[in-house]
């Protein structure tokens, strides 16, 4: 069963994170992403930018808008992409996320169509700076 | 996580909304402050047992507001308020002040706030340290640590600098459209003090964590004001700006010029939101100061190599900065753009009638000497490095000019000695 984990929490207080606290809940996030990753279960991973940085467009008028679609005190902050058996076995992945990074709630909506669309070229892969190398984790 | 450090982010982060509601509610930024530190201290209790509010500020605000009447009341020997487990239940405390607190009361509460640290008569130091101290709150050793003077030395500026507030009339009205555009004019540019602060610093300075704490008022301020183009364009510089600092600094602490830098160091999260940021505000089509530097920074940051940089895209937008803000900086920092273009003449050109009003200028004879350097006119590139050292603001500054003065001395110790037939 394939499922979006979205990943809701505190934008103010995850934005007010030193980079050390964000450094270290990333470090401990990508011990969970290595784990599920190798077990074949974890598909891609995607953290946002601040809903700052984000620009929304009103379909009914064209209207173009600065900021977020929902103005809400936790926002979506990213998602994850996971191939589970069942409901039980996604929601032990969402527990030990949260164990790493505690705060706001996931939600895991089943998919229901998954088009994986034209390869990334590369750009983003500089960004798995919180990764351990690949040899430390063998 | 541990607990205790999650509770100490989420007040953190709540702090400014808070502050500034039990502000506009008490007239008073020392019962403002101590009804907030109240409130804290009963986070810290209540929060360990019965897990976060869904609000933190809102819960921060009812219950600093509470205590701080509580102490009122007990001065003046009346019954006490409920103990506060009795009004955090969420549903209690929070609903009606998020009712009351609708967004842009919040929105002038907090520029209010930001603003009252931007009193004309005080000195642009004393501006960032009151905005540290009571917006981001930092201790006062902290920000003491930051510039390099004693914690009494500080908080006897900061309590002068409160007592000058305190004096002057803050305006509690709400704002009307002109007052509330001054007002954030004011507080950009208090920010950017705070950034450049952090900025100057060199590698291991204390002051290095004044930029995290400029770069987080302006995500605030833009949360706020999310569709002012200037606002974006204050963040995406300080962002841009600051995703070199990891490639700033050499091992021994040396400055490296933004040619030499590494920049696969370059921290590409920060750059993604600037880019992003930039791309959001032009779509306004309104220039401002912030936003053209933001551009002429973006112009930096998408040149993977140095000698890809768009020198001719630098040059235009230094020439729309020195429309919206002549300065002789400006002009300064466009010769380092006309050099790249057009050689080294064409810039001394342009810099050399600017010697009056920068002679104590460090950049100036820095950028001068380099030039002449280009030149070949090594006598008179050794005479700007002499003054630009002397004029130097930190050792990282002095550090690179002394690197050329060493290379200046060498060169002329090699000339000077007998030539060496070619092999």
């Amino acid at each position: 069963m394939m499922y979006a984990v979205l990943c809701y929490n505190d934008e103010q207080m995850v934005l007010g994170w030193t980079r050390e606290q964000d450094d270290a809940v990333m470090n401990a996030l990508s011990m969970v992403h290595d784990k599920w990753e190798k077990a074949g279960k974890l598909k891609p991973s995607i953290r946002l930018l601040p809903t700052s940085a984000a620009t929304t467009l009103h379909k009914s008028k064209d209207l173009v808008i600065d900021g977020p679609y929902a103005e809400t005190k936790e926002a979506l902050l990213g998602f994850y992409i996971i191939d589970v058996d069942n409901l039980e076995e996604g929601l032990q992945f969402a527990r030990e996320l949260g164990k790493a990074n505690p705060g706001g709630a996931y939600e895991l909506r089943p998919i229901n169509l998954y088009l994986p669309g034209a390869p990334i070229d590369g750009a983003y892969e500089n960004e798995r700076q919180y990764a351990p190398p690949k040899e430390a984790a063998k | 996580m541990t607990d205790l450090a999650w509770i100490d982010a989420a007040l953190v982060s709540a702090r400014p909304q808070a502050v500034a509601a039990l502000l506009r509610y008490f007239r008073d930024l020392d019962t403002a402050e101590e009804a907030y530190q109240e409130a804290c201290l009963r986070a810290l209790k209540n929060w360990a047992a019965n897990g976060p509010p869904r609000d933190p500020a809102s819960w921060l605000i009812m219950v600093g507001r509470n205590a701080a009447l509580d102490g009122v009341r007990k001065r003046s020997k009346q019954v006490a308020m409920p103990a506060e487990d009795q009004i955090s239940d969420l549903d209690d405390a929070e609903t009606p002040m998020a009712e009351r607190l609708d967004d842009s009361q919040y929105r002038d509460d907090v520029l209010r706030l930001l603003f009252i640290c931007c009193h004309p008569e005080l000195p642009a130091t004393q501006q960032i340290a009151l905005a540290l101290r009571i917006v981001s709150g930092l201790t006062v050793k902290q920000i003491a640590r930051a510039f390099l003077v004693g914690e009494s030395a500080m908080e006897q500026r900061i309590t002068r600098a409160k007592a000058k507030v305190a004096g002057a009339d803050v305006p509690f009205e709400t704002p009307g459209a002109v007052e509330r555009s001054e007002r954030l004019g004011a507080v950009m540019a208090m920010i950017y003090l705070v950034f450049n602060e952090g900025y100057s610093a060199g590698p291991n300075d204390p002051r290095g964590d004044l930029a995290d704490e400029a770069i987080r008022l302006g995500r605030l301020l833009l949360r706020m004001f999310s569709n002012e183009p200037e606002v974006m364009g204050l963040l995406a510089l300080m962002l841009l700006q600051h995703s070199r600092a990891p490639a700033r600094f050499g091992a021994s602490g040396e400055a490296v010029l933004l040619e030499d830098q590494d920049r696969r160091l370059w921290r590409g999260a920060l750059i993604q939101e600037g880019l992003a940021l930039i791309d959001k505000a032009m779509r306004h089509r309104q220039t401002g100061q912030y936003l053209v530097q933001a551009a002429i920074a973006a112009l930096h940051a998408r040149a993977a190599r140095f000698e890809e940089t768009d020198w001719a895209g630098i040059d235009a937008l230094y020439a729309t900065l020195e429309r919206l803000t002549p300065s002789p900086v400006v002009t300064l920092n466009r010769a380092v753009a006309v050099s790249r273009l057009h050689g080294p003449q064409a810039a001394l050109d342009m810099i050399d009638p600017l010697a009056d009003k920068l002679s104590g200028y460090f950049h100036f004879h820095g950028a001068r000497g380099g030039l002449l350097l280009q030149l070949g006119r090594a006598k008179e590139a050794r005479v700007a490095f002499d003054k630009a050292i002397s004029l130097a603001n930190t050792a990282a500054e002095a550090a690179h000019i002394r690197m050329h003065i060493d290379r200046l001395i060498a060169q002329s110790e090699q000339a000077a000695a007998p030539q060496l037939p070619a092999r």
